[in-house]
């Protein structure tokens, strides 16, 4: 291992400009990787905002008992989709739809709008299918007049999300699949860089473990290396983006250091491939 | 030590280069390959150290088969063998002491038992002035004498020469060639394909001719009239 460290250092050493050529490849195209992750992830964030905003409304008879509404609220409360059900009293409706209408506030005098259970729905509970069925069933309770979700709204959001979680695998996959190429065909240069020394190593009796050994390891440092790079300029661009466009949210450090970890893997295996094609070559 | 059964290869683009080869070198033999270019001289020499594999027919090295070995069964043969090339095939970004140490490094050899094999074989072929030198830095013949040096290093059983002398004029010739008749004198078996004829009429060595892939003659076989006549 010692030797192959040595080796790595020694190729940087010797081929300074055709090393940082690779680091510098790796890292754009992680970048490019990188935004398009953090367009990905900022657009998933907008659509569980919008999501946070999927609610049930079922309005009650104002015939309806304080007591039996506050029974119907916790049995509401109870279902094991929804996170939290809240009395809206007429008064509160009332207050919430001025605050809403602004300068139109004096439309509504007096308690003139129905109370309502408001029903919130668990993350993961907020489908179309799922809103319908709790509906239906907070719809079962006599007193209860009218169940309103918005059920046209929520579909289109749906189908949003699934166009947007489709289309970013699809994009995600074909950015991989591109820096893996790239990256690979930057490893290959080395690769070729070294060929006569490859061909000394086998004739004098190297095994092919022992010539992949450097190679894996530069691979990976490569690997690494372009991803700190690819990492530093997406966090710049996202700077520049929240700063004079749009206030965007970065990834995780989980999220970096997974996005590490894959150079560090797309280094390693680029490497893998090409030094491997050319041992079988020779 | 190095036999050849019946061993034919060929190539799917450019037909058979070696048809029918049966051959064996001894312990200590030095045998002259000649032959015409395209002939199969190297196609032999590749089966030797088993860069090639025959097509059919067994190629079998001290003790390790063409049919049977594995990758590593051939990185070891090569261990046990020395191998030279026309080009020499330096690294240009090494030293001559580099170059030659390389052999031991990558198998793995410790840095002490390194420097006292390079030192040795460098005084062997000559060269102990010039350990420090690069490559370019020195001429053809001496660039040849450091390829075999490297070649010598691991103290093999048998040198692999491919034209050793092809590019070297006639003064270096004479000095390699004196280079690898005193490693022969040693007990280390020389095989060296070459044109160079004058070479080898000069000295009475078994030579071995082939012509579009076949032995054509064998100075170890006697002939009708029992002659040497390459």
């Amino acid at each position: 291992m010692r030797r192959a460290i040595r080796d790595v250092l020694d190729d940087f050493q010797r081929t300074p400009l055709l090393s940082a050529l690779s680091i510098t490849t790796i890292a754009f195209s992680l970048f490019a990787l990188g935004l398009f992750g953090l367009v990905a992830l900022n657009i998933r964030q907008a659509l569980e905002k919008l999501e946070d905003r999927v609610e049930i409304r079922a309005f009650v008879a104002p015939s309806v008992t304080p007591e039996d509404l506050a029974q119907a609220a916790n049995d509401v409360a109870a279902f094991p989709e929804v996170q939290a059900a809240r009395i809206v009293t007429p008064e509160m409706a009332l207050k919430r739809a001025q605050s809403e209408l602004g300068e139109f506030r004096d439309v509504f005098e007096g308690a003139v709008l129905p109370g309502s259970i408001d029903v919130q729905l668990k993350p993961g509970q907020r489908d179309p299918a799922t809103v319908r069925r709790v509906a239906d069933r907070v719809k079962q309770f006599s007193f209860v007049d009218d169940v309103r979700y918005g059920e046209e709204w929520i579909e289109k959001l749906y189908r949003l999300r699934n166009i947007a979680g489709i289309a970013g695998l699809a994009l995600g996959f074909a950015f991989a699949i591109v820096s893996v190429i790239i990256i690979g065909a930057t490893i290959r240069m080395a690769v070729l860089a070294r060929s006569k020394e490859i061909s000394i190593m086998r004739l004098v009796g190297a095994t092919d473990s022992y010539i992949r050994r450097p190679f894996l390891l530069e691979g990976f440092a490569k690997g690494v290396m372009g991803g700190i790079m690819a990492l530093i300029l997406t966090w710049i661009a996202q700077s520049l983006i929240n700063r004079y466009v749009i206030e965007t949210i970065f990834f995780t450090t989980r999220v970096a250091v997974l996005g590490l970890l894959f150079g560090a893997l797309i280094g390693l295996m680029g490497s893998a491939v090409s030094v491997g094609r050319h041992l079988r070559r020779i | 030590m190095i036999r050849f059964f019946n061993v034919t290869k060929s190539y799917a683009r450019t037909g058979t280069a070696v048809h029918d080869v049966s051959l064996h070198v001894g312990k200590g033999e030095f045998v002259f390959l000649t032959g015409a270019s395209g002939a199969g001289k190297s196609t032999l020499l590749k089966m030797i150290y088993m860069e090639e594999r025959p097509t059919s027919g067994e190629v079998r090295v001290a003790g390790t088969s063409s049919v049977t070995a594995t990758a590593r069964d051939v990185a070891k043969l090569r261990r046990k063998l020395g191998i030279v090339f026309q080009d020499f095939r330096l690294l240009e970004n090494r030293t001559i002491e580099q170059n030659v140490g390389f052999a031991l490094e990558v198998i793995g050899a410790p840095a002490a038992v390194i420097g006292g094999k390079v030192g040795r074989v460098l005084t062997q072929v000559g060269l102990a002035a010039k350990g420090r030198a690069l490559p370019r830095e020195l001429s053809g013949g001496e660039q040849q004498r450091a390829a075999i040096a490297r070649a010598l290093v691991n103290d093999p059983f048998a040198l692999i020469a491919d034209e050793p002398t092809g590019n070297l004029d006639d003064r270096a010739t004479r000095g390699i060639f004196q280079l690898l008749r005193e490693i022969n004198a040693q007990g280390t078996s020389i095989i060296m394909a070459t044109h160079n004829l004058e070479l080898i009429r000069r000295n009475e060595f078994r030579t071995v001719e082939m012509a579009r892939g076949q032995i054509v003659f064998d100075s170890a076989v006697p002939t009708v009239q029992g002659e040497r006549t390459p």
